[in-house]
């Protein structure tokens, strides 16, 4: 398989569509405690092995998760490096978005010394 | 202490942003609403100004903004009221004139109030996950051309 490009449109995508999944997001939530087999990830869904290896195959895809080469086990240990900069992506966009809602803060305790007109309720 | 912004990405189509604030909602309904207001606060990172912002507050009215940036360039969009419920919930649609979010995004934003301060969560709901992915890539390019700095001085004004 290709190796991902970090950090590229492409790679952020990929990140993104596979973050999207709430059992991917339980998966990995699971893995941020430590590496486990594919049966151990399974047990605390109501699904079947076939099923969460699909998503594991998403996860792998977007590089979020690695198997180990432990050829009975295969553990499964997850990435950090594109969750970190999913991360990073979210956190720039909410930059911008606090920027004018601090300015709509200082507009509206300046609103507060406007006496109101009176509203038909 | 306003509670802080959080930005989500629920499901692959979504961005959700919430924020709370220290007036009633009748005054950040206002806020959204009414041109001459919303003109002050939505101009985007330091040195942009909002030379265009037209509201027709009628469900099937049309709003247009236009954003400059220092350098000239201007950035414009625009869209149609859906759903007008004062003070408590706003759907619009939303296109911009480049149209790089690949068509109408919808945004309903929800105020509610309690003890006198306001939480308003944007729901922007886009035609595919490309285009919620370049509205995100947007963002972290306008962060950028803020600067550390200014976001600094900014922080110690409020």
């Amino acid at each position: 398989m290709e190796l991902m490009s970090y950090g590229t449109p492409a790679g952020l995508d990929a990140t993104f569509a596979a973050l999207a999944d709430p059992t991917r997001r339980a998966i990995l939530a699971r893995l941020a405690t430590g590496e486990a087999s594919v049966g151990e990830l399974a047990a605390p869904f109501a699904m079947s092995q076939p099923a969460i290896s699909k998503h594991l195959k998403v996860l792998e895809k977007a590089g979020l998760v690695s198997r180990g080469r432990d050829a009975q086990r295969r553990p499964v240990r997850v990435e950090a490096k594109p969750l970190a900069e999913a991360n990073a992506w979210l956190e720039t966009y909410r930059r911008t978005l606090e920027a004018n809602y601090q300015r709509l803060d200082a507009l509206l305790d300046e609103l507060k010394t406007i006496p109101q007109p009176p509203q038909g309720r | 202490m306003t509670q802080k912004l959080t930005v989500d990405t629920p499901d692959d189509l979504k961005i959700v942003i919430t924020r709370a604030f220290a007036s009633p909602r009748e005054r950040v309904f206002d806020c959204l609403t009414k041109p001459d207001l919303v003109k002050r606060w939505m101009t985007g990172p330091p040195g942009w100004t909002m030379p265009v912002c037209e509201i027709d507050l009628r469900v099937g009215g049309q709003y247009r903004y236009v954003w400059r940036s220092p350098e000239g360039q201007d950035m414009g969009m625009g869209g149609t009221y859906k759903e007008i419920t004062p003070p408590e919930r706003l759907v619009s649609g939303e296109v911009f004139d480049e149209d790089w979010t690949g068509g109408e995004t919808v945004a309903t934003q929800v105020l509610t109030e309690r003890d006198g301060r306001t939480t308003l969560t944007t729901t922007v709901v886009y035609s595919s996950t490309a285009a919620r992915d370049a509205a995100l890539r947007s963002g972290m390019t306008e962060g950028m051309e803020m600067g550390y700095e200014n976001l600094d001085a900014l922080l110690e004004t409020v």
